[in-house]
């Protein structure tokens, strides 16, 4: 088992608040990772660094791309983490570009290839043909990935004016097209009922086990996680408390302790002693 | 009635120069949510460039007016669009990121030295340069009154229309286009899908840059006369023509413009033409008043 990503002794500091701490784990090629915790535990902050939205304070995040070498993701903009390697998150809150069409919201996300074959836009200007081939190959593909994921008749619509749990499976045929090496996941079953939350395992095992992307996922629903995750790593207060198979994780002192602790998470106290009872 | 249709190729003509300029405003709000208040004064420096131009080509003794404003537009295009980009690049990427209100100071500011940058370098008195294109062609002749619509004007509306059209298609149809409404519409996520942001704001205000360098030829042909201080009221008046229009939206700005020009045209003809810069700013005001997002703008919601 090769290791794709590695984030080692990763601080983030705002001020006088330490939002992680010394996190260190490794995120193993081709398969899903689930990262679990209370809220405020740092998970999407987490995200935030892998992506290049904030310089962590100190630490590394060692990507080991499978064709490029070693790329060290804290030094590049949020541009080059996309373009150059590959790795492509979704957000809690979800954010498509509402006004565009299904479709080309899919497009945008191939940009950089069309941007190489349009020639800083020159070709693209005066459609080229080999601009209009590498335009009908971006539609081919995000014509693929809608298919897989049931969108087909959505991709004439603007994207915004679509349900809740359908812009939920947009974004991810979206990050899909950027061609990721590693898919990081923030919260993608909120909001979503039992029905498609079961579609989403069966999409995210489909990803992993079929198409080969590592995925990292933040998930509070702990149906999607125990299910589907290879690997759990549960984080509190910024720190890694516990880390293993779902099995292990669910029966670790620690994490209960961090789940069942806290008055205000019943929330989640529910969600964790339900997954212990299934 | 012939006078009424005098003033509509009039305002037309004006409208427009006007909406021309208002893209840059629209386009520069839309991406980055700031008015670019040295944008007027990007247009008033194409005029400058459109005249060294034209010096240049009297001196080269170039006859061929085809040839000349080909020339002149590609030189002026060329050259205002490196002054957008330095614009951008010195005065606002480094606020990028900062309160709202920096980068607005530093555009204004921004205005200034642009003003007198080109005052001390060209000297504050008016430049004329003699009439490139002459005559015109009569549309409707009655006793008291003719109707003409110069070449001047027919070039300009038409380049303004072919334009506007090239525009709309790059915007609505090219990889470019694209990237640049997704910018627009979230800025963060283009980023994280991959899209250079820098890169497509810099270009952005380029392509405003462009459009204001054909407004700032068309302005020095047809008037014949520049000054260093031009760009204010213009600047001014496509910013009106571009809230009037709906701020963000580049149809508000086409259409902002042509009526801006219009009520301009008319409202100098029939009633004061010494007040008809009052007429185009109580639009303004009216504007923001009664309906701040515009005709064609779409009301902010607040998402709670």
């Amino acid at each position: 088992m090769s290791t794709l990503l590695s984030v080692r002794n990763l601080s983030m500091r705002f001020g006088g608040l330490t939002a992680i701490d010394d996190l260190s784990l490794e995120v193993p090629a081709g398969k899903i990772t689930g990262i679990i915790g209370p809220n405020g535990a740092g998970k999407t902050t987490l995200f935030n660094c892998l992506t290049g939205f904030y310089k962590p304070t100190t630490g590394t995040l060692r990507l080991a791309h499978p064709q490029r070498g070693e790329m060290h993701l804290e030094k590049l903009p949020s541009h080059r983490v996309a373009r150059d390697a590959q790795v492509v998150r979704t957000f809690q809150n979800i954010r498509l570009f509402p006004k565009m069409t299904v479709l080309e919201n899919l497009i945008v996300a191939q940009h950089n290839v069309l941007q190489r074959a349009s020639r800083f836009s020159l070709a693209g200007l005066f459609s080229l043909p080999g601009y209009r081939r590498a335009e009908r190959a971006a539609v081919t593909r995000a014509a693929t990935w809608l298919e897989r994921l049931q969108l087909t008749r959505f991709a004439d619509h603007a994207a915004g004016d679509l349900p809740y749990g359908t812009q939920r499976r947009i974004e991810i045929a979206r990050a899909l097209c950027v061609d990721p090496v590693l898919l990081c996941l923030d919260e993608p079953a909120a909001g979503l009922n039992p029905r498609e939350s079961a579609e989403l395992n069966e999409l995210l095992l489909y990803l992993c086990r079929e198409q080969g992307v590592a995925i990292l996922l933040i998930e509070h629903d702990m149906s999607v996680v125990m299910n589907v995750s290879d690997h759990i790593c549960v984080i509190n207060y910024g720190r890694k408390i516990a880390e293993g198979t779902p099995e292990a994780v669910k029966n670790d002192p620690h994490v209960i302790k961090a789940y069942l602790g806290e008055d205000e998470e019943e929330e989640a106290m529910e969600a964790f002693t339900e997954a212990r009872a299934s | 009635m012939a006078y009424a249709l005098q003033q509509l190729i009039n305002g037309l003509t004006l409208g427009a120069m006007y909406g021309l300029i208002a893209i840059g405003y629209t386009m520069v709000y839309g991406i980055i949510g700031m008015i670019n208040f040295a944008h007027g004064d990007i247009f008033m420096v194409s005029a400058f460039i459109a005249i060294t131009a034209f010096t240049l080509l009297a001196a080269a003794d170039v006859t061929s007016i085809p040839l000349a404003l080909t020339f002149v537009l590609i030189v002026a295009i060329f050259f205002t669009s490196a002054y957008g980009w330095a614009v951008e690049r010195t005065a606002y990427r480094p606020l990028r990121g900062s309160t709202r209100l920096a980068p607005l100071i530093s555009a204004i500011g921004m205005s200034i030295f642009l003003q007198n940058a080109v005052q001390l370098t060209q000297g504050a008195r008016v430049k004329p340069i003699p009439p490139v294109i002459e005559g015109g062609v009569e549309l409707w002749s009655t006793p008291a009154f003719t109707v003409q619509i110069g070449w001047t004007q027919l070039l300009i509306i038409v380049t303004t229309v072919a334009l506007m059209i090239a525009f709309t298609w790059m915007i609505t149809q090219t990889a470019f286009g694209r990237q640049q409404r997704a910018c627009e519409q979230d800025r963060g996520m283009a980023a994280l899908l991959g899209v250079n942001v820098d890169r497509t704001i810099s270009f952005t205000f380029m392509l405003g840059a462009a459009l204001a360098a054909v407004a700032g030829v068309m302005v020095t042909v047809y008037y014949g006369v520049v000054d260093f201080f031009i760009g204010f009221l213009a600047g001014i008046k496509a910013f009106t023509a571009a809230v009037l229009g709906g701020i963000g939206s580049l149809p508000g700005a086409m259409l902002g413009g042509l009526l801006i020009g219009l009520i301009e045209a008319f409202w100098a003809a029939y009633l004061w033409a010494e007040y008809k810069d009052v007429a185009t700013f109580g639009i303004l005001c009216l504007v923001l008043m009664l309906r701040p997002s515009g005709l064609l703008g779409r009301p902010e919601v607040e998402k709670v």
